[in-house]
C-alpha cells in the first residue's frame, strides 16, 4: 500500500508504486478531472498540482509523491460552488469538447497561485504545455484573465476591509 | 444546479447503471414501438415533405415524451460532440413547449431509445434534428393545448402552456402530465407547424449557457472515458506495426502471468489484453507488444511524390458541373493546389466500454453514428442487430471519423471474451495517431480566363480518395479486418453532390458563364482515410479562394471587390461585406503584415462564412503568425449565437493549425507522425491576438448548421495574407516555415 | 648612487615607453573609412545572397546576433562568459547602430581578425579564431547576405565586464597568443566532401568553439581539439576519440542527426545544439553531408564497434527500488527501449554516457520542446514533478542500468545547482 495526499486527504492505495498518479486518481479514487491524453507528457490533459506546481500526472508514479500534496480540479470547487477559475470558464463558455479543460484549469491555477498579474505573453507561455484541439484557446485565455481579475478584486476588498477595520 | 443534472444525460444517475439495469434493458422498451421504419408509417405521397428528420421518423412521441408526472423528455438521434448541440436542441424544444430548458431531459443517440438520425456529421444536426424537434415540439404543444381547452371547457385561443402547466384565461389550469394519456402523442407529424413567432422568442437566439460545461469544469462525469461501471475491467489492444501487417506468433505465457491480467485475447491478427486495473492493462499491453512477431508487407508511397502517385491511380471521373464553352488553353491562368494527409487528433484517444451478457451486447461509444455502429458491431460479434445496443456518450472532440468506431469494435470483441463484466478500452496516443483514418491528401487544378475584369471561363479538377469509410459493416472496423476470418472491406464510397465528398465545395459559388468541374474519385487508398471536418471543402475552398486572389491580382482588382463582382446571392454578399467592414479591410494593414480574405458557403447550401485575417511573416525564417481574424457567419436562424461563435472561432483556429503546421508524416515503410512531437499542432504562444466572429441572424429562416463553415475560408485567407505580406503565392499546404522561407527567398 | 638610480629609472621609463609604443603598434588598428550608404540589393548577385544565407546558417550568426523575440541580426542577446556578460551587436545594415557603414574590407577584417570598422578589438566570443579561415568568396557572400537584410535601429547594449576584461586593447595580446590562421588544411588524399566538411567545421561552423575545452584565457586548447567542451551550462560532447556515444557515430547517422534532428542511435539535439540543427535546415544537403563526413572522421577513433554491455558491478551500485519505480512510471512509457517506443533507447543515449551529467539533468528538469509548429524531439519537463533527490537517484539508476561508464558524483548538488541557476557555465 502507498499513502498519498490528495486534495487534503490521505489515501491508502493498493496500486503498484510505479503506477502513474493519473490512473490512481481516475480508477481508484474515482476523480474524473485529470484525463489521459497522451501518456507522454506532451498535451497536458492530465495536469494536476503537486505542492503548487503543475505536473503531468500521467508521468508521475505514486512512489515519487512522498508526502507532497496533490490538488485536482475537484478541489477547486463544485457545481454548486465553483472556484474562481471554474466560474470564469463557465462565464466565458470556455469549452467545446472540454476534454482538455480540467488540465487547462489546473495549469492556470498553478500560475494564479503564484501571481495574479501577468502579461498576455506570459500567460500564453505558461499555458504552452497544454494542447487544445477544438480551438478554444481565445476563450481559455479570457477565462484565466477573468479569474485573475476576480481574485485580485477579492484580495483588494479583503485588504480594504482589513485596513478599515 | 439540479436543473443541470436533469437535463444532462451524463448525470451520475444515468451513468451509474448497474449491470442489472443494463440487462433489464434500462428503458429500451419505452419508445421503441414508435421507432418503426419510415416506410411502414410514411405519410401519403402527395403530402409535402415533413421537416428535418421527421421525414424518416414521423411519430411525435419518437421525439417528445411527456410522462404522467409532467416530466418532459426530448429524444435526438444526434450526439453531443462538443459542438454544443444539446443546448441548442433544448433551446428549440423548450421554446416551443413553453418550458425552461432545465425542465427538459434530453436523450441523445441511443439505439434503444432515440430516432435513427444516422451520423452526427456534415453540420446536419441543426437542419435535421433541431428542425424535427422544433416542429415536433410545436405540434405536441398544440395537441396539449387542444386537449387542455377541451378539458377546461374553453377555446384553444384562451389557453397557454407555460412551465408544464396549461392555464386558461379564467385562471383554471391543468398539468401536462394529465393530458398525455391514451398515446395522445403517438401520432404522425404534420408537414407544417405553428412555430413561435420570432417576436416572442425567449430562448431561441439567446446565448444560453451550455448545459454540458459545468460538469466539464468541475470534474463531473462527462465522457465515456469517465464511465465506471460495476465490476468494470480495463483492456488495451496491441496494433500491428503498420498497415496490413499480420501477427505471425505471440508468446502469451509471460504476459498472462503478469499481475492483474485476466485474459489475452487473440483472434487472427487482433490482439488485446484485459486486466483488472488500467495501468496493469497498459503494462501488459507493452509486454504483449514485445512478445508479438508481425509480418510487415505493406509499403507506402514515397511522400515526396504523393500527389503524383495518387493522381496516377485509377480514378472514377465524375463531371459535376458542365456549363457553356471553356476558353481555349492559350488564354487562361492555371494553378495547382495540394493538401496533405491531416489528422483529427482528438486530445483524448478513442475509448469505449462494452458489456456482453445473456447473448446481448451493450456498447458505450463516442462514435458519430450509433445505428451504423450497431450494424457493424453486431456483424463483428455475430449477433442480430436487435441484440446490440449502442449508446452515445461524449468523448474528446471528434472532428469527423476518428478511432471511436474502431475502439467500439475492439471493446465488443474483448467484452465477448469476458462475458458479464463491462470492458473499458482506451487507445494509446501512438495508436490514435497512427490508426485513425486521416483526412485524405488532395490535389486541385484550376484554369480560368478573365475578360475585362470578370471571370469568363473556369475549369476545375479535383483528385481525392473517399471522404467516408465509416461503418457500415464490420469490414470498416480495424478489428473486423484483423480477425482470423476477416470481414470484407467495403468499397470506398463516393458521396454524391450536392453535398459531395472530395468534391465538396468544388463547384464555385461565383457567377461564371462557362464552367466545368470534374471530380476524380480515387478508390485506392495507400493511407487509411475518411471524413474529417469539412471533408473536401477544406482543400477546395483553399484552392478556389486562393485562386480568386490570384485572379483579382491579374485583374488589378481588390480581392473583396473582385469577389463581390461575381457574387449574386444577397446573403453571400452580406457575409462578405460584413467581414470586410468589421476587419477594416479598407484601411489596409500594419506595415510588415499581410491581410487576406476568403469566403465560402459550406457545401454551397449551408452556412455562409467570410473570413479576413492578418498575418506576420518572419522574413528570415519563414515563420507565419496568424495575428488577427474576423469572421462573419450566416447560419440561418441563430438558435445559440454564442454557440455559433464558439464553433466558428474553433473551426478557424483549428484550420489555422492545419494550414500552418499539419501534415501526416510517413516514409516508404511507416507512418512517422506517432505522437504530438511528430505531428505538431498549434500551441498557445501561436494563437492569434484576437478572433472576432460576427453572427448574421436570420430569424425564421431554416437552420443551416455551423461546425464546418470556417475551415476552408480560414485556410485561403491565411494563404492570401501570406501572399500579401511577401508577394509569394504558396499553393501547397501546410505553410511550415521552411516551405514559406523557400517561397519568399532571401 | 643617485645617478645610478636615476639611470635605472630612466631605463625603466624608456622600457615602459618602448613597451607602450610596441603594444600600441600591436594593439592599434586603423579605422576603415565608412561607406556613404549600404550597398543596394542590386549591387549583389542573387546567387551570392543565397549562398550567404546558407553560410550564415552554417555560422549560426542569428543565434547570437538575435535577442529573444527581437529582430533578426539586430543583436542585443546577452552571452554569459566566465569573464562577464557580453552583448551581441547589431549586424543589420543600419548605418547608425548596425554595420551599414562597413565596406566589404571592413567586414572581412572583422570576420577574420576581430576588429571593428572603427579599429576597436572585438571579443573572441565572436569566433574570429575560426572565421579566420573563411575564404574571400564566402566572406563576400556573407557580406552580400547581411547587407541585404532589413536595417534595424538597435543601439548596442554595453557589455557587463569588469576591468581588465573591459579594456579592449588587451585583446591584442590574446590575439598574439591565440589567433592562428589556417586551422584546416586541404588534404588531397581525402574526398571532396571531407575537405568541404573540414573547411566548414573548422571555420565558419566553429564547432570547436563549444566542443573543444578552453583554457583560463578563454581560448580553445588546441592540443585538446574536440575533446568536449561547454556551452551555456551544457556539456558539448567530445567529437574525437573520446566521444561518449555508446554507438560509434557513422557519417550517415551524423547526417540524419544534423539534417533532421533525429537519430535513434544517439539522441536529439537539445540546449545550444538545438538551434544549430535548426539552422542547418537551410543548408544544402551536400554541405550537411560534408560536415557529417568530416566529423565522422574526427570521431572515427571512438572505441568499440558495438554498444558495450552494462557492467554488473555498476548495476549493483545503482540506487534501489524507488528509482526503478520512478523510471518505470515516469520514463518507460517513452524510453522503454521496445520496438515502436516513441523516444530513444537510453542505452544509446550520448547524454547518459557522457562524462558529465549536466545534459541529462537539464533535459529531465526542463524538457525539450521543438520550435513552434515544427516536428522534432519532445520531452516533458520534470522540474515540478520530481525532487532534487529523486532526479539524482534517477540519474544514478539510468547511468547504472543503461550507461557503460562509472557513476557520476555529487548528483544532488548538481541537480540543485542547475535547478536554481547556480550552475557555472
Amino acid at each position: 500500500m502507498t499513502t498519498i495526499n490528495i486534495n487534503g486527504q490521505s489515501h491508502e492505495v493498493g496500486a503498484d508504486p510505479e503506477t502513474p498518479l493519473l490512473y490512481v486518481l481516475r480508477d481508484e479514487l474515482a476523480l474524473n478531472g485529470a484525463k489521459f491524453g497522451c501518456g507522454l507528457g506532451q498535451c497536458g490533459a492530465c495536469t494536476v498540482l503537486v505542492d503548487g506546481e503543475a505536473v503531468y500526472s500521467c508521468l508521475l508514479p505514486i512512489a515519487a509523491l512522498g508526502d507532497r500534496n496533490v490538488t485536482t480540479i475537484e478541489a477547486l470547487g463544485t457545481l454548486a460552488a465553483p472556484g474562481p477559475l471554474q466560474h470564469a470558464f463557465m462565464q466565458e463558455q470556455a469549452a467545446q469538447c472540454g476534454y482538455c479543460i480540467a488540465g487547462m484549469i489546473m495549469r492556470a491555477q498553478a500560475l494564479l497561485q503564484k501571481t495574479r498579474s501577468f502579461t498576455d505573453e506570459e500567460l500564453r507561455a505558461h499555458m504552452q504545455p497544454n494542447l487544445c484541439r477544438c480551438g478554444t484557446h481565445m476563450r481559455i485565455l479570457r477565462a484565466v484573465r477573468r479569474a485573475a481579475e476576480t481574485m485580485r478584486a477579492a484580495e483588494l476588498s479583503t485588504k480594504h476591509r482589513e485596513a478599515t477595520r | 444546479m439540479n436543473a443541470i443534472n436533469n437535463t444532462n444525460l451524463l448525470s451520475r444517475d444515468t451513468l451509474a447503471l448497474s449491470r442489472r439495469e443494463v440487462l433489464a434493458g434500462g428503458g429500451a422498451v419505452i419508445v421503441s414501438f414508435s421507432l418503426s421504419p419510415v416506410h411502414a408509417q410514411a405519410p401519403q405521397p402527395q403530402s409535402p415533405p415533413l421537416p428535418g428528420s421527421l421525414k424518416e421518423t414521423p411519430l411525435l412521441d419518437s421525439w417528445i415524451r411527456i410522462d404522467a408526472d409532467g416530466s418532459i423528455t426530448v429524444f435526438t438521434g444526434k450526439a453531443e460532440l462538443g459542438q454544443g448541440i444539446k443546448t441548442a436542441l433544448l433551446q428549440v424544444a423548450a421554446e416551443e413547449l413553453g418550458a425552461g430548458i432545465e425542465r427538459i431531459t434530453l436523450v441523445t443517440a441511443d439505439t434503444a431509445r432515440t430516432p435513427n438520425e444516422g451520423y452526427t456529421s456534415g453540420s446536419h444536426s441543426m437542419p435535421d434534428s433541431a428542425t424535427a424537434i422544433r416542429n415536433a415540439a410545436a405540434q405536441v404543444r398544440d395537441i396539449l393545448l387542444a386537449r387542455a381547452a377541451e378539458r377546461l371547457s374553453t377555446e384553444i385561443d384562451h389557453v397557454k402552456l407555460r412551465d408544464g402547466t396549461v392555464r386558461a384565461d379564467d385562471g383554471k389550469s391543468i398539468g401536462v402530465g394529465e393530458l398525455v394519456g391514451d398515446d395522445v402523442l403517438h401520432v404522425q407529424a404534420q408537414p407544417t407547424s405553428k412555430l413561435t413567432d420570432p417576436a416572442n422568442y425567449t430562448l431561441i437566439g439567446k446565448p444560453v449557457a451550455r448545459v454540458d460545461i459545468p460538469a466539464k469544469v468541475t470534474g463531473g462525469v462527462a465522457y465515456v472515458h469517465d464511465l465506471r461501471l460495476t465490476d468494470m475491467v480495463h483492456a488495451r489492444v496491441v496494433r500491428p506495426p503498420g498497415y496490413g501487417a499480420n501477427l505471425l506468433e505471440v508468446d502469451v505465457g509471460k504476459v498472462e502471468a503478469l499481475p492483474g491480467v485476466l485474459k489475452v485475447v487473440r483472434d487472427g491478427s487482433f490482439l488485446g489484453i484485459v486486466a483488472e486495473r488500467e495501468y496493469q492493462a497498459i503494462t501488459a499491453m507493452r509486454a504483449l507488444a514485445q512478445a508479438a512477431r508481425w509480418s510487415e508487407t505493406s509499403a507506402l508511397p514515397d511522400p515526396a511524390s504523393i500527389y503524383t502517385y495518387l493522381q496516377g491511380l485509377p480514378a472514377r471521373d465524375v463531371t459535376i458541373l458542365d456549363r457553356g464553352t471553356l476558353a481555349d488553353a492559350s488564354n487562361v491562368l492555371t494553378a495547382t493546389y495540394h493538401r496533405p494527409y491531416q489528422m483529427h487528433g482528438a486530445i483524448g484517444p478513442a475509448c469505449a466500454v462494452a458489456l456482453f451478457a445473456d447473448d446481448a451486447l451493450t456498447v458505450w461509444s463516442h462514435a458519430q453514428g450509433m445505428f451504423p455502429l450497431r450494424r457493424a458491431v453486431a456483424e463483428l460479434v455475430g449477433l442480430a442487430p436487435e441484440k446490440v445496443r449502442c449508446i452515445h456518450i461524449e468523448g474528446s472532440g471528434c472532428y469527423g471519423h476518428n478511432g471511436a468506431d474502431d475502439a467500439a469494435g475492439d471493446a465488443a470483441l474483448l467484452a465477448r471474451a469476458i462475458p458479464g463484466r463491462p470492458v473499458r478500452v482506451q487507445w494509446m496516443r501512438e495508436q490514435e495517431h497512427t490508426w485513425e483514418p486521416f483526412g485524405p491528401a488532395m490535389a486541385a487544378r484550376i484554369s480560368a480566363a478573365l475578360d475585362r475584369g470578370k471571370i469568363t471561363s473556369w475549369q476545375y479538377d479535383v483528385w481525392s480518395n473517399s471522404h467516408s469509410t465509416r461503418p457500415g459493416t464490420a469490414g470498416s472496423l480495424l478489428a473486423g479486418l484483423a480477425v482470423a476470418k476477416p470481414f470484407p472491406e467495403p468499397p470506398p464510397a463516393l458521396i454524391p453532390q450536392p453535398e459531395g465528398g472530395g468534391d465538396r465545395n468544388a463547384i464555385p459559388i461565383y457567377t461564371i458563364p462557362n464552367a466545368r468541374v470534374v471530380n476524380h474519385f480515387i478508390p485506392g487508398m495507400p493511407l487509411r482515410v475518411s471524413a474529417m471536418r469539412a471533408l473536401g471543402a477544406y482543400a477546395n475552398v483553399f484552392a478556389i479562394e486562393s485562386f480568386m486572389d490570384e485572379l483579382a491580382k491579374a485583374a488589378g482588382a481588390d480581392p473583396v471587390e473582385f469577389r463581390l463582382r461575381h457574387l449574386d446571392d444577397a446573403r453571400a454578399r452580406d457575409a462578405v461585406t460584413l467581414a470586410a467592414e468589421k476587419f477594416g479591410w479598407q484601411s489596409g494593414t500594419t506595415p510588415g503584415r499581410g491581410r487576406g480574405f476568403a469566403f465560402a458557403r459550406y457545401k454551397n447550401l449551408a452556412a455562409y462564412c467570410a473570413v479576413a485575417v492578418e498575418v506576420s511573416v518572419e522574413h528570415e525564417t519563414g515563420e507565419v503568425r496568424l495575428r488577427r481574424a474576423v469572421a462573419a457567419v450566416d447560419s440561418g436562424e441563430a438558435v445559440n449565437p454564442d454557440g455559433i461563435r464558439n464553433q466558428v472561432e474553433g473551426g478557424l483556429i483549428q484550420a489555422a493549425s492545419w494550414t500552418l503546421y499539419e501534415q501526416v508524416g510517413f516514409n516508404t515503410q511507416r507512418l512517422t507522425s506517432r505522437d504530438w512531437s511528430g505531428y505538431p499542432i498549434m500551441r498557445f504562444p501561436a494563437v492569434p491576438e484576437s478572433v472576432e466572429v460576427h453572427v448574421i441572424n436570420r430569424p425564421a429562416q431554416p437552420f443551416l448548421g455551423t461546425g464546418e463553415a470556417s475551415a476552408g475560408p480560414a485556410a485561403a485567407a491565411i494563404a492570401n495574407a501570406i501572399a500579401d505580406a511577401t508577394g509569394a503565392r504558396i499553393r501547397d499546404l501546410p505553410f511550415r516555415r521552411q516551405r514559406v522561407k523557400a517561397a519568399i527567398g532571401v | 648612487m643617485w645617478r645610478l638610480i636615476r639611470n635605472a629609472l630612466a631605463a625603466l621609463v624608456l622600457l615602459v615607453v618602448i613597451g607602450a609604443i610596441a603594444f600600441a603598434v600591436i594593439a592599434w588598428r586603423p579605422e576603415i573609412a565608412a561607406i556613404a550608404a549600404p550597398p543596394q540589393r542590386a549591387a549583389f548577385d542573387r546567387k551570392d545572397i543565397e549562398q550567404g544565407a546558407a553560410l550564415a546558417a552554417i555560422g549560426n550568426c542569428d543565434v547570437c546576433h538575435t535577442a529573444a523575440g527581437g529582430a533578426f541580426y539586430a543583436g542585443g542577446r546577452s552571452i554569459p562568459t566566465p569573464f562577464g556578460t557580453i552583448y551581441a551587436t547589431n549586424i543589420t545594415p543600419d548605418p547608425e547602430t548596425g554595420i551599414g557603414e562597413w565596406s566589404e574590407t571592413a567586414f572581412r577584417r572583422a570576420l577574420r581578425q576581430g576588429v571593428a570598422r572603427d579599429g576597436h578589438h572585438l571579443y573572441p566570443v565572436f569566433p574570429y579564431d575560426h572565421f579566420i579561415d573563411v575564404t574571400d568568396v564566402d566572406a563576400h557572400a556573407l557580406y552580400a547576405f547581411l547587407m541585404t537584410r532589413a536595417p534595424v535601429t538597435a543601439p548596442p547594449v554595453p557589455n557587463d565586464l569588469p576591468f581588465p576584461f573591459s579594456w579592449r586593447p588587451a585583446l591584442a595580446l590574446w590575439k598574439v597568443l591565440y589567433l592562428r590562421p589556417a586551422r584546416f588544411k586541404h588534404e588531397p588524399a581525402q574526398s571532396q566532401a571531407w575537405n568541404r566538411g573540414g573547411y566548414l567545421v573548422e571555420g565558419l561552423a566553429h564547432c570547436g568553439a563549444c566542443h573543444t575545452p578552453r583554457n583560463a584565457e578563454g581560448a580553445e586548447q588546441r592540443d585538446q581539439k574536440f575533446a568536449g567542451g561547454s556551452s551555456e551550462g551544457w556539456y558539448a560532447p567530445a567529437l574525437n576519440a573520446a566521444s561518449p556515444a555508446p554507438v560509434p557515430w557513422t557519417a550517415d547517422q551524423l547526417y540524419a542527426y544534423l539534417r533532421r534532428g533525429d537519430d535513434p542511435q544517439h539522441g536529439a539535439p537539445a540546449g545550444p545544439m538545438a538551434p544549430v540543427v535548426h539552422n542547418l535546415a537551410r543548408v544544402s544537403d551536400a554541405d550537411v553531408r560534408a560536415i557529417a563526413t568530416y566529423l565522422a572522421s574526427t570521431i572515427a577513433a571512438a572505441p568499440g564497434a558495438a554498444p558495450k554491455p552494462p557492467s554488473v558491478a555498476l548495476l549493483a551500485a545503482t540506487p534501489g527500488k524507488d528509482a526503478a519505480e520512478v523510471f518505470a512510471g515516469a520514463c518507460a512509457s517513452c524510453h522503454s527501449g521496445a520496438p515502436g517506443a516513441v523516444a530513444i533507447d537510453l542505452a544509446h543515449s550520448t547524454a547518459v554516457n557522457a562524462p558529465d551529467p549536466r545534459n541529462a539533468i537539464r533535459v529531465v528538469l526542463a524538457g525539450i520542446m521543438p520550435s513552434p509548429g515544427e516536428p522534432g524531439a519532445m520531452m516533458p519537463a520534470f522540474a515540478g514533478a520530481l525532487t532534487d533527490q529523486q532526479i539524482a537517484d534517477l540519474m544514478s539508476y539510468v547511468r547504472g542500468r543503461f550507461g557503460h561508464e562509472p557513476q557520476w558524483g555529487d548528483l544532488v548538488d548538481k541537480v540543485r545547482a542547475i535547478r536554481t541557476g547556480q550552475e557555472k557555465s
